[in-house]
């Protein structure tokens, strides 16, 4: 069963959600909590972890090799993200712009653009009690999150059976992270609260996971602030909305001090029931 | 020598364009010849990275010896105008190209 936690605006509660709703189903299930905002994972900060293992991740990207190079122009012809350019006398490569495609590398004549491993960032493996928690970080100075978030996927489906509840905590927006954050998932719940902002970028949202044809629910976060725009557009939709986390100072304070909320807060604890009831009335994934 | 231009338009009365990756046009001079050649660069618009690397191919194939714009390129352009043998002069932003050019030949041009 995977589950993305995503949202469209930023600051929203996917954290918030994530953190709560792995350390609750760990409880009484095999759960892993997956961190897949890798330009500033902030679960850990959350959980008091044991790490159990950590490992350097690499990125391909192609290294200019002069010795068989006739400057014939081809790579920068194939490549889409103007990442290698031709001059007069060298190839130029911009690994910052490059997709680790493979195109300008395998499609040179005279191979002038070998592969070579990059390092990009760490994946940290941890144990919470029950709970299994997997953080991934980019290097400072990366600019692509999609490949440290492919292999961070690829680690966690190795690793876990297909009867591990899988919690994707999601980077915000719209862009290709999120989209690599979910588009594994066999259901994505959003989270936004109920103002202008978070109604605007839910429905970003929305239409994002509509286009990958995903199944979907809305976690509202602060319910009670606002208005109810939210709460009306996804009855007009037909979207579930799965629980509502009232706006309360305890959970502002408690959030502050890094600390978890539905073992302190009654009314939090029963909205995770609703979503974890949800989630296996659904039976998500397929499995039971 | 050849002198690129990022501009708005065609001409000497031109706006010039502050910006190097997402310029509107690349507007060269060619002194010896006293003509001007041009490359329409706006579909750089559609592209959501690299658009400095992008412009700056372009540039590369009118072989100019000078560029002058007003911003100044980003890091990925600078990188491969240097190595290009490009020298780069900003500062020009606001001027129509006939002034930038001016300003160029009087040296009151600042060196990227």
């Amino acid at each position: 069963m995977k589950i993305a936690i995503a949202s469209g605006k930023g600051g929203t509660g996917k954290t918030t959600l994530s953190t709560n709703l792995g350390s609750f189903l760990a409880e009484n299930n095999d759960v892993v909590l997956v961190d897949l905002d890798v330009e500033e994972p902030n679960s850990g900060l959350f959980l008091k972890s044991t790490l159990i293992k950590k490992y350097d991740k690499f990125r391909m990207v192609p290294e200019w090799d002069l010795t068989n190079c006739t400057l014939c122009g081809n790579c920068q012809k194939v490549c889409n993200f103007h990442a290698v350019i031709t001059l007069k006398t060298k190839v130029m490569v911009f690994p910052q712009l490059c997709h680790g495609c493979y195109a300008c590398s395998e499609l040179c004549p005279n191979n002038s653009l070998p592969m070579k491993q990059e390092k990009m960032g760490e994946l940290k493996h941890f144990k919470v009690g029950k709970l299994n928690f997997v953080e991934s970080r980019l290097d400072v100075g990366q600019e692509q999150a999609v490949p440290l978030i492919s292999q961070t996927l690829e680690f966690v489906d190795e690793k876990y059976t297909k009867e591990t509840i899988k919690l994707y905590d999601s980077p915000p927006g719209t862009s290709c992270p999120v989209i690599e954050a979910t588009k594994d998932a066999d259901f994505v719940i959003l989270v936004t609260e109920p103002t202008p902002f978070g109604f605007h970028d839910l429905k970003l949202a929305i239409d994002t996971m509509r286009v990958l044809k995903k199944e979907i629910g809305v976690v509202v976060n602060r319910y009670g602030i606002g208005n109810n725009d939210v709460i009306d557009y996804c009855e007009k939709e037909n979207i579930p909305v799965i629980a509502t986390i009232p706006n309360d100072r305890k959970i502002a304070e408690l959030y502050s001090r890094g600390e978890l909320l539905y073992d302190k807060i009654t009314e939090v604890k029963k909205e995770l029931e609703k979503i974890s009831k949800f989630i296996f009335d659904r039976n998500i994934g397929g499995n039971k | 020598m050849k002198i690129a231009f990022t501009t708005q338009g065609t001409e000497w009365d031109s706006k010039m364009d502050p910006r190097f990756g997402r310029a509107a046009w690349i507007l060269v001079y060619d002194e010896d010849t006293d003509k001007f050649s041009s490359i329409d660069n706006s579909d750089v618009a559609g592209e959501a990275h690299g658009a400095g690397p992008r412009t700056a191919q372009r540039l590369f194939e009118f072989q100019p010896d000078v560029l002058i714009t007003g911003n100044g390129p980003g890091g990925n352009a600078g990188t491969a105008l240097k190595e290009a043998g490009i020298v780069s002069y900003i500062g020009a932003g606001d001027m129509t190209v006939k002034e930038a050019f001016s300003a160029f030949k009087n040296n009151s041009l600042k060196k990227a």
